[in-house]
Parts: structure tokens; sequence; C-alpha cells
């Protein structure tokens, strides 16, 4: 990988931290408020069921923690056990490919009805 | 401080154990008893150890005055200038663990090879870039500018290593530039005269430079003229990343 790419993978960590900061706030605060009468399944889905503007939240923290987790572990792994090269790469990529996919489908599966 | 007239101070020095064992790494800590003296360095006691106990240690030194940099070492834990550092400010108990500098090869004993630290100097483009000739006249640099005073910030490096034998990170990635490199880097890119701007950026992104520092400012807690080497490593992420969005990089 070339100094221009990885100095992209900087930013890009970044970026996506920025976007975590806000929506690891709010996922926490939702999570608190949400918990003070008891917690179900059944609540959580009423909430989230048909409702946009929760997908597109859920939605972007899926791809910033697709964006921020495999960089910060790619730094980790080559600091820590001197991995380094193309399988690095490509294990880190299908990481992120794995993130996305199964992030996704969980935030479409308590929006979409009766998906879940 | 007063000493007592009899007081001696147990030094564990490491010794490199022959040339194999340096390439490995490897040696010990031998003990030595030396006088303590009011005022007393920690060049003074390794001075003493190689003329009175041991003439075979190996370490290095110039100055004696914390002008050339080249008597750095690990005491009691911490990269230092010897020459500059008293008994006094670090001995714990009478007792001093005086060893070689970090992230180098050891040549013999205390004394580091010091080759690939300055390599990354070379590497991360320290080199002055300009077009003018010895017939023309000085080129105008504002004193107040802010550029002026960036350079002013990180010019006083004597490139002493003791930065670099402290940044983790150089430990974990053994090509990562440095902060001393990367300092020198920073001064140059603030350099209204200097002409090779886009190369140096080139040179100091990515994983081996100033991307791969984790801020944890050891460089800048143990630099012995106490330059601000991590805001300069932040400096070149700041521009390193203007030069990536304008399409420069």
């Amino acid at each position: 990988m070339t100094p221009r790419a990885q100095a992209w993978l900087w930013l890009a960590q970044r970026l996506s931290a920025v976007v975590l900061a806000f929506a690891v706030v709010v996922h926490l605060a939702t999570m608190v408020y949400a918990v003070r009468s008891g917690l179900s399944a059944g609540e959580i889905l009423d909430r989230t069921r048909g409702n946009l503007p929760w997908l597109l939240f859920y939605s972007s923290f899926v791809v910033a923690i697709a964006v921020h987790l495999p960089i910060g572990l790619r730094n980790v792994l080559a600091e820590v056990l001197g991995w380094r090269g193309p399988l690095l790469e490509i294990a880190t990529a299908i990481l992120s490919a794995g993130l996305l996919v199964w992030g996704l489908r969980a935030a479409w599966a308590v929006y979409a009805p009766g998906a879940a | 401080m007063t000493v007592q007239a009899d007081a001696v101070l147990k030094v564990s020095v490491w010794r490199s154990s022959g040339p194999g064992g340096v390439a490995a790494g490897e040696g010990r800590f031998e003990t030595f008893e030396v006088p303590r003296h009011p005022s007393q360095t920690v060049l003074d006691v390794v001075t003493h150890i190689q003329r009175h106990c041991d003439p075979t240690l190996g370490y290095r030194f110039a100055c004696r005055v914390g002008v050339c940099g080249s008597c750095a070492m690990v005491v009691n834990s911490e990269a230092r200038w010897t020459c500059r550092t008293h008994v006094d400010k670090v001995a714990e108990g009478g007792r001093l663990e005086v060893a070689p500098l970090r992230n180098l090869p050891v040549i013999r004993d205390l004394a580091t090879d010091m080759s690939a630290f300055f390599d990354k100097w070379a590497r991360a483009r320290g080199q002055f870039a300009g077009t003018r000739s010895r017939r023309e006249g000085f080129a105008v640099v504002e004193p107040d500018s802010e550029a002026r005073r960036q350079v002013d910030l990180g010019i006083e490096c004597i490139g002493c290593g003791v930065c670099y034998s402290s940044c983790d990170v150089v430990e974990w990635k053994p090509d990562y530039l440095g902060p001393a490199a990367m300092n020198r880097a920073w001064t140059l890119v603030n350099d209204v005269r200097d002409t090779a701007r886009a190369e140096r950026l080139a040179a100091v992104a990515g994983d081996a430079g100033c991307h791969a520092c984790h801020t944890h400012m050891s460089c800048t807690e143990r630099c012995p003229k106490h330059l601000p080497l991590t805001a300069a490593i932040a400096g070149l992420k700041r521009e390193t990343t203007r030069a990536l969005l304008r399409g420069e990089l």
C-alpha cells in the first residue's frame, strides 16, 4: 500500500471517529432513556419499525464502524504482531465487508416490518 | 546538595557480551562502586568507571556541556544526556542504572550505532533544497511570520537520539521515521525558501511517517531541549492531509 493510500486510511479513520463520537452518545443516551420503564424486544421494535430516521442513524453508525474498526485493527496487528503486507490488507478488508453487511442487515431487521 | 566524604554510589552498567552478543542485543548489567562528589554528573560517573574500574568500558561523549548530543544513554529507565544529568536528580537510594539508548543497535556497552537514526533524517528529506546561488543576496524571511516561528520552535535539535530512544512507535515499527527526523522535516516544510515541500510531505506520509504517531508525547516530555516534537508531527499530519485533499500528495 502506498503512503498516499495510508494517508487516506488515516483520514478515513479520523472522520469515522467524528461520526462515532456522535453516534455512540446518541445510542447510549437512547438506551438509558428507553430502559427507564423496562426494556423488551417488543418495545425496541415498536420504536424502530418503519422509522426511517432510526434506520439512517444506525446505518451511518454501521458504516462508521466498518471504516473505523478495521483500520485501527490493521494498525494494532502491524504494531503488536508485526503483521504487514497484502494478507493483512485483505484480512482487514474482509472484516470491514463483514461488519458492513451484518451491521446493515441488523439495522434493516429492526426497521423492516416483519423482517425480524 | 552536600555529599558525605565517604559516600559511594552503586552503579549498574550495561555490558554487551562480545560481537555476537552485540548483534543480538545480548549482555548483562555489571555493578561498580563509584565515590560520590558534589555536582557530579552521570557522565562523570561513567568516566570514573572507565578510568578507574574497567578501561574496557565502551561509551561515547564529546563536548560534556550539552552541545554535541553524543552522550545520551538510558539512566534509571529514561533516556537522557548524561553530561547534563546530575546524579542528585536521578539516583534512587544511592543507585544508578546506565544502559545504551533503546531502539538502536549497540556497538559496544553504552555506545549505540546511530546510522539508522540519521538515515531516517535523509529518508524524511531533511536536506534543505533552495534555488539561490551564493552570488545572489540573502532571502528575506520575516522573523515574526507564523512559518518562521514554527521553524524556531524545532530548529535547535542537535540529534542526540533521546526522543528516538523514548518513542514506543519506533520500538513497534522499526521503519518508523521517529520524532527527530520528522521535526527536521517540519522545520523545512515551514522554510519559505525551500522548494521540495511536495516531495518532503510525500516522504513523511503514511505508516512509516507522521500518520503512525500515537501522540503519546514521550518525545516531547523527554527532549532535553524541550522541543515540541509531537506538535511538529501533528503539523505534518495537517499539511499532508491538506496536500492529500488537493491531490498533491
